[in-house]
């Protein structure tokens, strides 16, 4: 049993790829572990912030387009949009 | 020429056609030789082989290729096409007729650059640079994702509208280079390094079709060597699906088009982090739930449990304990009463019988002298005035003796 408590980051902090990650840990603990309910019920909490988190992220996602000039890198007007 | 009787060679039909075909399977020019004709009768049986006619102005040759080879064919044969094909010459000698056994078209032209294609590609492939074994995955999920084509070209716009639709969250690093001319190549290996040091998930190599020579800076060993040294993987989308250039297959993956290849380069799209991710919730969703409804039902048994174990019913049976003392208690001294009062009562009827009183009922009197009231009992002692005493009262008498 992952026993770990680390001090968990507020999730508007966590970069998309964390949250999931964290989320996916979450719902295997839930699913395979044996939790105290209170337990379960924070991690519950926990698992529906991250799942706002990315949902946010995903909805408001916007492909970011850069240009390598030389060594330096640069926003690229992509003409096309 | 006459013949004569004394001919020094008589063969038969077979002996012939067998000396014509070896003279000509062991002549080394005619097994491996390329033709350059116009395609007519073209016919593709059910067999898979394919059977046509190389012409030109004054002469044809009758072709056929075995089914792996046509299986293989790069080009679409059509008639009047015009093409280079490789072959060696052999005889069918039930007909008697030779043929050229066709292994490799091409359209006419492009000989000289295939050669050089050819020779290229057997040169990097000796090298291992295509080797299986050096071909890395693309990462499922990129964040950066590197492009190097033309900053003008079509391929770019269909590149950022594919990864616009299929991955937003993704950022793009373009390294332009142009991608024709004789300043591509040096430019393309430029793009691809400096790429590099960005270090990107995956770089999209790619290019819009054209014709072989348009593309022909993909088919550049310099850049064919940078495509295989390079840190990213590489997915090569170059042309149409036909053509197949050396960084094809010096790249990671190769697409058959730009697009394909911003396809190929995210595996994992928006649609599926979010049905991933509904699909996480739901698990979550499922297990508390599953865990509440456990725990709800763990404690609906643990309070049955509790009741069955509670004192209230012994509370009870004591409660019946007490009733029934209660009420044997109350027997017996109901009993004891009723003892009682029949004795009391028979007591009283002993009293009474013998109260003398109860004698004067029964017709008896109590005879007392006036002077001194003492009771007659004898006739001596009567005399003078005496009162008699019934049982409702007394009177008077006189004795006279």
């Amino acid at each position: 049993m992952a026993k770990t408590k680390p001090i968990l980051k507020p999730v508007e902090e966590l970069t998309y790829e964390e949250a999931l990650a964290e989320l996916e840990t979450i719902v295997a603990s839930l699913e395979s572990e044996q939790n105290p309910l209170e337990g379960a019920m924070k991690l519950f909490e926990r698992g529906q912030a991250l799942v706002a988190r990315c949902g946010a992220a995903l909805e408001s996602a916007q492909l970011k387009v850069q240009k390598l000039a030389g060594e330096s890198i640069a926003a690229f007007e992509d003409e096309s949009e | 020429m006459q013949p004569t009787l004394f001919s020094s060679l008589r063969l038969t039909v077979s002996q012939l056609t067998f000396h014509i075909r070896k003279s000509l399977e062991n002549d080394p020019q005619l097994q491996d030789v390329w033709v350059e004709g116009e395609i007519s009768n073209l016919s593709k049986p059910n067999s898979g082989h394919v059977y046509f006619t190389l012409k030109d102005k004054n002469a044809s040759l009758r072709c056929m290729m075995w089914k792996p080879d046509a299986a293989r064919l790069r080009v679409h044969l059509q008639d009047g096409m015009a093409v280079e094909a490789h072959g060696r010459i052999t005889v069918y000698e039930p007909q008697g007729s030779y043929q050229l056994a066709v292994n490799l078209i091409q359209p006419k032209g492009e000989g000289a650059l295939y050669q050089e294609f050819l020779r290229l590609k057997a040169k990097l492939e000796a090298e291992g640079l295509f080797d299986e074994e050096r071909k890395r995955p693309i990462p499922e999920l990129p964040r950066v994702i590197g492009i190097v084509t033309s900053q003008t070209g079509a391929a770019l716009r269909d590149m950022l509208n594919t990864l616009r639709r299929r991955l937003p969250l993704a950022q793009v690093v373009l390294a332009p280079s142009p991608v024709q001319g004789v300043e591509a190549p040096p430019a393309l290996v430029k793009a691809i390094e400096s790429l590099n040091a960005q270090s990107p998930d995956v770089i999209l190599l790619a290019r819009g079709g054209g014709s072989i020579e348009d593309l022909w800076a993909f088919n550049d060993e310099r850049v064919a060597r940078a495509v295989a040294d390079s840190n990213a993987p590489i997915v090569c989308g170059v042309g149409h699906e036909t053509d197949f250039t050396l960084c094809d297959f010096a790249a990671d993956l190769r697409a058959p088009t730009p697009t394909a290849a911003a396809e190929l380069a995210t595996q994992t799209t928006l649609d599926d982090l979010q049905a991933r991710l509904a699909n996480f919730y739901s698990q979550l969703s499922f297990s508390i739930l599953d865990l509440i409804s456990e725990n709800k039902s763990f404690l609906v048994s643990l309070s049955s449990r509790l009741r069955y174990v509670s004192p209230e019913r012994r509370i009870q049976s004591e409660y019946q304990r007490v009733d029934e003392f209660s009420r044997r208690a109350f027997s017996a001294l109901n009993h004891r009463i009723e003892l009682q009062s029949k004795q009391l009562d028979g007591v009283s009827k002993r009293l009474q019988a013998l109260n003398p009183e109860a004698i004067l009922l029964r017709g008896y009197a109590i005879i007392t002298r006036g002077e001194d009231n003492a009771v007659v009992s004898k006739v001596s002692e009567a005399r003078g005035e005496i009162k008699i005493r019934v049982s409702d009262g007394e009177f008077e008498a006189r004795v006279n003796h």
